[in-house]
């Protein structure tokens, strides 16, 4: 096996499991833009996205695309909920308030699953739905259906998204918020459901995101947010937090580093490179790669 | 010799020029107003001069030591040691805490004990903490605030909260104040009393006081200089006789009213 | 003078306390039990004090704060465990632990350093996320880690903790967080919650003081996971965990953010209902986020506020309780009169 080729496997890999951290830090990065809050329940978000998809094709039979649209409707609803009962009440308390309520949450949504009989503590096996196929690309450089897979329904949601919040009545209102919530206000935008909106698109892709983890690595489990959310979340501050093509590339940014480390034999050190990452980040250039200076208006 | 000099101090935001060509010059003990409408960039010309915003280009020098320049910058902590102390147009106490802690908050930089007085404290933290408390009461006492000291700043009066963001900003003991709306929202009886409280501790403390306020009277009133701007440009400046007269002002800021009247 | 004579006889008094009731558990006055429970209470509470510093006085978010633990217990773990290692082999039993202990808080407090200064220097929440990404990444290094017995832990470690030596360090903690808070540093790190662009042109460098703080608040969380590997006896990479964090968390929120015997009243209070609720231990955590959600959302100060429990405070509510009750008597009797 040649160093390019092994490139190459690498990249391929990497931007797999990119694509799904590129689809969580959406989520991330839609919610802080417009309400400046990091939505740590966002990681359970996806959890739950992966066990309602995997219930539906385990208990109700249901095939594979169903079952994901389903798990994204669930979790669009549990989005807005989510908002509605516990974020809204604090939008205008200190921030440390909402983040204490967003821990709280992810908490909560992680215990609930843990003492639920449907999914208790140990892992359970994601059916492997379609008939694993590799397909050779070169010598020595493979793809699976999965990954195939995988990508195409990422690049087709983040396709989805761009049209959304570039060409809709919806998406425009997002953006005016995000700006400037008041000033949305003023020009007749209801600022309320705008949120309520943005959470539901974000909490409906990392619904999605956490099927298509599961599809990929064959198991789900009631912990699986934590390193997933964690890192998505990372991605999001790499391509620079509240921008929405910095999420994406953010998020590919992150798979490819973290599929080359364990490659190069630091498998165990895999998760530490979001960290890594991070840290490097906010020394160099906070505002992320493609962020801009955003001044607080004193 | 000038207190303060700027010299083509500009700023960007996108591509939205706020400030351009940003220059002024204020001369020791001086009372200079810097009038212009909503929106003419005059708190962001502030944020410049205090650090809270790093201008796109030109310098700052204040008593002939550069704040900012194209290669360094200081922070607005850097600024405030240096001598430059101001206040905010939406008032920013310290809201939860007392009268007394605002003050001494900004007697930080006079503060000379380390870490370890202050976890055990010693003597020498007595001794340098009641200083500093008899410093702020005297402070207080000027600003007739010594009997609420005890109170959270929250729940002072509009005035008294103004009033006290002006001796927060003094305690830090600045050469040059700057006043963003100082009579903001107060009435003419308790704007008249501000503006000779200003008059009396810019001699008291010997200070040089730039000051933005959208009360023309009272601006002409007590300013001896003013810089007028607009659209992030400066259009006139002079004294006030000068500025009244001025077309440029008449048109950009006093408009129809001067005119019909 | 006579102000720093009665605190040296306050702490004195408060210490002979702790000996004696150290004394009663030796002779066998308070059971094994107890005396374990009192001892991680006072453990927690140098825990929850010290997550105050950062989350209640300075205005920022820790996650990590079991992370900085983990760090203390193991970095203590290695000296006491192996006699010739980082210290000379002629410091020996509870020498050899106290100086043990106070590395592994200096390592703590490195650690902090490290961690905080890029996160701190930033307006926003990104220490909030630094941090939980440290408390997962030191446990995956010590699953990692073979010296320290990878996943399976680090045992047999000579038990040094006892009721005194975890109350000492408490009182410790508490007077020396208490007397940073009411010193000028202190109300630098109080203005940077308030305000942090007010505090900055009052000229507090506030980067600096949020690393302070940081500092301060990761050096005592060493010591306490010092004091409880070497209660314990063992320290694995389980033993402080994100839900750790969170418990601590929990505890400086019930207490009210910025109190500091808020958050002495709420380690005491939690460390026993974790111990009364062992039954329902499958929903404790349930229980916890619930709370801490519907805590943030009606008292986002905190359950109790910023206030100290101090004498004056409740003579003054005392007061104002009776005059109330007075006033409603009064209006009784009026109403009752017409």
């Amino acid at each position: 096996m040649t160093i390019t080729q092994q490139i190459l496997q690498q990249l391929i890999n990497g931007i797999s499991l990119g694509s799904v951290y590129a689809l969580m830090a959406l989520g991330y990065t839609m919610v802080y833009g417009i309400i400046k809050l990091i939505n740590f329940a966002h990681g359970e978000v996806f959890m739950i996205g992966a066990f309602i998809g995997f219930f539906s094709i385990t208990k109700l039979g249901m095939d594979f695309f169903p079952a994901m649209f389903t798990a994204m409707i669930f979790c669009a609803i549990l989005g807005i909920l989510m908002e509605r009962l516990a974020y809204k009440p604090l939008r205008n308390a200190h921030r440390v308030a909402a983040l204490m309520t967003a821990v709280g949450l992810s908490m909560l949504f992680q215990n609930l699953a843990l003492a639920h009989s449907w999914i208790g503590a140990s892992a359970k096996g994601f059916p492997q739905v379609f008939p694993l196929q590799r397909f050779q690309l070169m010598e020595n450089v493979n793809i699976s259906s999965d990954r195939i897979l995988t990508l195409a329904i990422a690049i087709f949601l983040m396709i989805a998204l761009q049209f959304i919040v570039h060409k809709t009545i919806m998406g425009k209102a997002m953006r005016a918020v995000s700006l400037d919530k008041d000033a949305a206000r003023l020009m007749g935008i209801n600022v309320d459901k705008t949120i309520s909106f943005t959470f539901a698109l974000g909490s409906s892709l990392a619904a999605a995101a956490g099927v298509l983890f599961a599809l990929n690595y064959g198991i789900v489990v009631y912990q699986m947010g934590l390193l997933p959310g964690l890192k998505a979340f990372v991605a999001a501050v790499l391509g620079g937090i509240g921008i929405i093509p910095g999420a994406m590339v953010g998020g590919l940014l992150l798979g490819v580093t973290e599929s080359a480390v364990s490659a190069a034999g630091g498998s165990m050190f895999r998760d530490a490179v979001a960290f890594a990452a991070l840290i490097i980040m906010l020394l160099v250039k906070p505002t992320g790669l493609f962020g801009k200076n955003v001044r607080e208006k004193v | 010799m000038a207190v303060l000099e700027t010299i083509n101090l500009t700023i960007r935001f996108g591509g939205l020029t706020a400030v351009s060509k940003f220059n002024i010059s204020l001369e020791e003990g001086e009372l200079v107003g810097l009038i212009g409408p909503n929106g003419a960039g005059k708190t962001t010309a502030f944020n410049m001069l205090t650090g809270v915003y790093q201008p796109s280009e030109g310098t700052i020098a204040f008593c002939d030591a550069p704040l900012c320049s194209a290669t360094k910058a200081l922070q607005p902590y850097q600024i405030t040691r240096r001598g430059i102390a101001r206040t905010f147009q939406n008032i920013r106490l310290f809201k939860e805490l007392s009268v007394l802690d605002n003050v001494k908050i900004a007697y930080h930089q006079n503060v000379k004990y380390g870490l370890l007085p202050a976890f055990l404290h010693t003597g020498r933290y007595h001794a340098e903490e009641v200083e500093i408390e008899e410093k702020a009461i005297e402070l207080l006492k000027i600003f007739g605030l010594d009997t609420k000291k005890s109170e959270r700043a929250k729940n002072l009066p509009y005035g008294e909260q103004r009033r006290l963001e002006v001796a927060r900003a003094l305690a830090t003991n600045p050469k040059l104040l700057l006043l963003d709306e100082p009579a903001a929202g107060m009435n003419p009886q308790e704007t008249q009393q501000l503006m000779e409280l200003i008059n009396f501790i810019r001699k008291q403390f010997s200070l040089t006081i730039l000051l933005i306020e959208h009360d023309m009277a009272l601006v002409m009133g007590v300013c001896e200089r003013i810089y007028v701007l607009d659209y992030g440009k400066i259009i006139a400046h002079g004294t006030p006789t000068e500025i009244r007269r001025n077309p440029k002002v008449i048109e950009a800021y006093l408009g129809e009213e001067l005119v019909h009247a | 003078m006579a102000k720093r004579f009665s605190a040296l006889l306050q702490f004195a008094l408060v210490l002979a306390l702790g000996y004696a009731i150290q004394m009663a558990m030796d002779a066998g006055m308070i059971n094994r039990y107890y005396a374990h429970v009192m001892t991680v209470m006072a453990i927690f509470v140098v825990g929850a004090v010290s997550l105050n510093l950062i989350n209640g006085i300075c205005g920022q978010f820790s996650l990590g704060h079991a992370g900085f633990m983990a760090v203390g217990a193991y970095t203590a773990a290695i000296i006491t465990k192996n006699p010739d290692l980082i210290l000379p082999a002629i410091f020996t039993g509870n020498v050899r632990f106290i100086l043990a202990t106070l590395l592994g808080g200096m390592t703590a407090a490195f650690v902090g350093f490290l961690v905080g200064l890029p996160s701190l220097r930033l307006r926003g929440d990104y220490l909030a996320i630094v941090t939980l990404g440290f408390g997962e990444i030191i446990r995956i290094l010590l699953l990692n880690w073979d010296f320290v017995g990878g996943a399976s832990g680090y045992f047999g470690l000579v038990r040094h903790t006892n009721f005194f030596a975890a109350f000492l360090l408490s009182i410790i903690t508490i007077t020396i967080i208490r007397n940073f808070i009411q010193s000028s540093h202190g109300r630098a790190c109080v203005s940077i919650r308030e305000d942090e662009i007010a505090a900055e042109t009052m000229g507090v460098p506030t980067t600096r003081y949020k690393v302070i703080a940081f500092v301060i608040a990761s050096f005592f969380a060493g010591t306490a996971g010092s004091m409880m590997a070497h209660l314990t006896q063992m320290v694995t990479p389980a033993s402080f965990t994100f839900i750790l964090s969170i418990e601590l968390l929990l505890m400086v929120v019930l207490g009210g953010l910025g109190s500091i015997t808020g958050s002495i009243g709420a380690a005491i209070f939690l460390t026993y209902a974790a111990e009364a609720l062992r039954a329902f231990r499958a929903y404790r955590m349930i229980l916890y986020s619930l709370l801490l959600i519907l805590i943030m959302l009606f008292r986002p100060k905190g359950l109790l506020g910023t206030q100290e429990l101090s004498y004056g405070l409740l003579k003054e509510s005392f007061k104002s309780l009776r005059t109330r009750w007075q006033r409603k008597k009064n209006d009784d009797i009026t109403a009752a009169a017409e």
